[in-house]
């Protein structure tokens, strides 16, 4: 009777501990709202997102977020521009080009890189990068989205690489050994025939990848240079979502306008980060059909 | 030589400069962290206090800080985690919930880590009102890196054949029995390798203990859980950007930085060894 008894609590515990995923997401998700929603009743939602000029601690303050979406759109979409094709690239160097002691060595160096910490990576951006572009160009600062695209398009390439290769594994054989029948070279059956094939799964690490950017904060923080401006240029300072929460949310008070609405740039990434995962969802169920 | 075969080589040849530029950007930063930081590592740097303003000293608050936050994270991740994945591998069908399960497990490794940081703000700072400390900073990464370890967690369940359920349960065990004797034995050192790499990730993490716990300069150990504590992450990152004399202690940023990811790097590598071991012993 006792077993039964103890049986029962510990598989009541194993069913908590599984649904305590979707539990948490919705705290996050309410928190967020709660924290953050006031805003929008004093700022108004539209005036929020499209407000020109972020000045929280002005009297009054202005809080408009605008210039931090454009600053990590741009900052994203450099990167996206550098580690989309050079992780696809490599995913297909690693998966079809590589023999198998290569594959394993290559493997094993993406490993590396993804477990290299983002702080870190800021760092030596900061040290080596920054004052490379800022010489590159002769402009006055290397601190600019330019050097942050860089740095966080190689944070991006381990989520890209894996992923797509992967993809490319799980294309069937006989695609490959029918084009390679019918006389194609290698290079052809990949170009035409496995990309095809590996497309969802490659779309859906590149947005994986893009997830991994836009929500990525230290290392954009450190080489961004900050500016709330909204950017015309690469060669330019911008500051983005996540560095003005991480920047700002050690300064404010609790309560004050400027607190709410660092929370509701929280909501705002908190929406971006699960569209980019519903869509990659999407497409990777697509490739299981 | 035909056209078809000069376009194979110059195609192998871009996917091999792609991955060669690749490479030698990861070898160009380890080289300058180990170059400029091994010269500054010794035992004072690793076991003393930092002095006069962190430009002189050592690291040990730093680095008992975040072994102390990555052992609170592995308390609240694994058993967690764990449980999450014997539930979704063992007990569950293919249902609705599953399916929501496991879109709220993608979802939640796809949330910024600072939007853990303000999660852990509301929660355990001031929900819970255990204020800026090792315990809520250390449950902050804890929920942040539990998609990590069901994750693996549920691939090492899956690794275990069937067979092995199936002989228990046709001398009577019951479901928990079957798992407790026959599943989790040959399933932990799987599980185990992957929520090492998973906790390797949250050492070295900063934006979720920002404003969870970590400590701009303590020159003494933490006391207990509940008091604010050095981290070496965050360390690297004051001392980079936030310090005033950043030039002066440029190679302090250097150590710390060599140390952290040295520490990560060794975690991995545990992580990796037990992989390579527990393949050997399955084809064995």
């Amino acid at each position: 009777m006792l077993k039964k008894i103890k049986e029962f609590i510990i598989e009541r515990l194993i069913f908590l501990s599984g649904i305590a995923s979707i539990v948490f997401v919705l705290l996050i998700f309410i928190f967020l709202l709660k924290e953050g929603i006031s805003i929008f009743k004093t700022v108004g939602l539209f005036d929020f997102l499209s407000g020109r000029f972020w000045y929280p601690i002005s009297d009054p303050p202005k809080l408009g977020i605008l210039p931090l979406i454009m600053g990590s759109l741009l900052v994203t979409l450099g990167a996206v521009v550098i580690a989309v094709p050079l992780g696809i690239a490599s995913a297909f160097y690693i998966a079809e080009v590589a023999s198998p002691r290569v594959r394993d060595a290559l493997k094993s160096c993406v490993e590396v890189l993804s477990a290299i910490p983002s702080v870190v990576l800021g760092f030596i951006g900061m040290v080596t990068l920054v004052p490379f572009v800022k010489a590159l160009f002769k402009i006055p600062t290397g601190l600019t989205a330019f050097s942050g695209s860089i740095m966080l398009a190689f944070m991006a390439l381990p989520t890209i690489i894996s992923i797509s290769e992967d993809a490319i594994n799980a294309v069937p054989r006989q695609y490959k050994e029918g084009a390679i029948a019918l006389g194609a070279t290698h290079w052809q059956t990949l170009y035409r025939v496995i990309i095809h094939g590996a497309m969802p799964g490659v779309i859906a690490a590149s947005m994986l990848g893009i997830g991994r950017v836009i929500g990525e904060t230290m290392a954009v923080m450190m080489i961004t240079g900050n500016a709330a401006v909204i950017p015309t240029t690469f060669l330019q300072p911008v500051r983005t979502l996540t560095a003005t929460i991480a920047a700002e949310m050690g300064e404010t008070v609790r309560g004050s306008e400027h607190y709410y609405a660092l929370f509701a740039i929280g909501i705002v990434l908190f929406v971006i980060s699960f569209l980019i995962n519903v869509t990659a969802d999407l497409f990777l169920h697509k490739d299981k059909r | 030589m035909k056209l078809k075969n000069v376009t194979q080589a110059a195609g192998f040849l871009f996917l091999r400069i792609c991955v060669t530029a690749a490479i030698l950007a990861l070898v160009v930063i380890l080289a300058d962290i180990v170059t400029k930081g091994i010269g500054v590592i010794s035992w004072e740097f690793l076991t003393t206090m930092p002095k006069n303003g962190m430009t002189q000293g050592g690291i040990l608050p730093a680095i008992v800080g975040t072994f102390l936050v990555t052992v609170i994270t592995a308390l609240l991740a694994i058993p967690l985690g764990m449980g999450c994945a014997i539930y979704l591998n063992e007990y569950a069908s293919d249902t609705k919930l599953t399916r929501l399960i496991r879109m709220s497990i993608r979802n939640l490794s796809g949330v910024p880590s600072i939007v853990y940081g303000l999660f852990g703000v509301i929660l355990f700072v001031q929900l819970m009102n255990l204020g800026t400390c090792v315990l809520s900073a250390g449950m902050t990464l804890g929920l942040m890196t539990l998609p990590w370890t069901i994750t693996a967690s549920e691939e090492a369940l899956k690794n275990v054949p069937r067979s092995y359920r199936e002989g228990a349960l046709a001398l009577g065990a019951t479901k928990w029995q079957t798992i407790r004797t026959n599943v989790l034995p040959y399933a932990i050192p799987g599980m185990l390798t992957g929520t090492i790499l998973g906790l390797s990730r949250a050492a070295g993490e900063t934006a979720p203990i920002l404003f969870t716990g970590a400590a701009f300069y303590l020159p003494f150990l933490p006391k207990s859980l509940f008091s604010q504590f050095m981290a070496l992450p965050y360390h690297l990152y004051v001392m980079s950007t936030q310090h005033h004399a950043i030039s002066k202690v440029r190679p302090i940023a250097y150590g710390t930085a060599l140390v952290l990811i040295t520490m990560v790097f060794a975690m991995n590598l545990v992580a990796v060894i037990a992989r390579y071991r527990l393949r050997k012993i399955k084809m064995e």
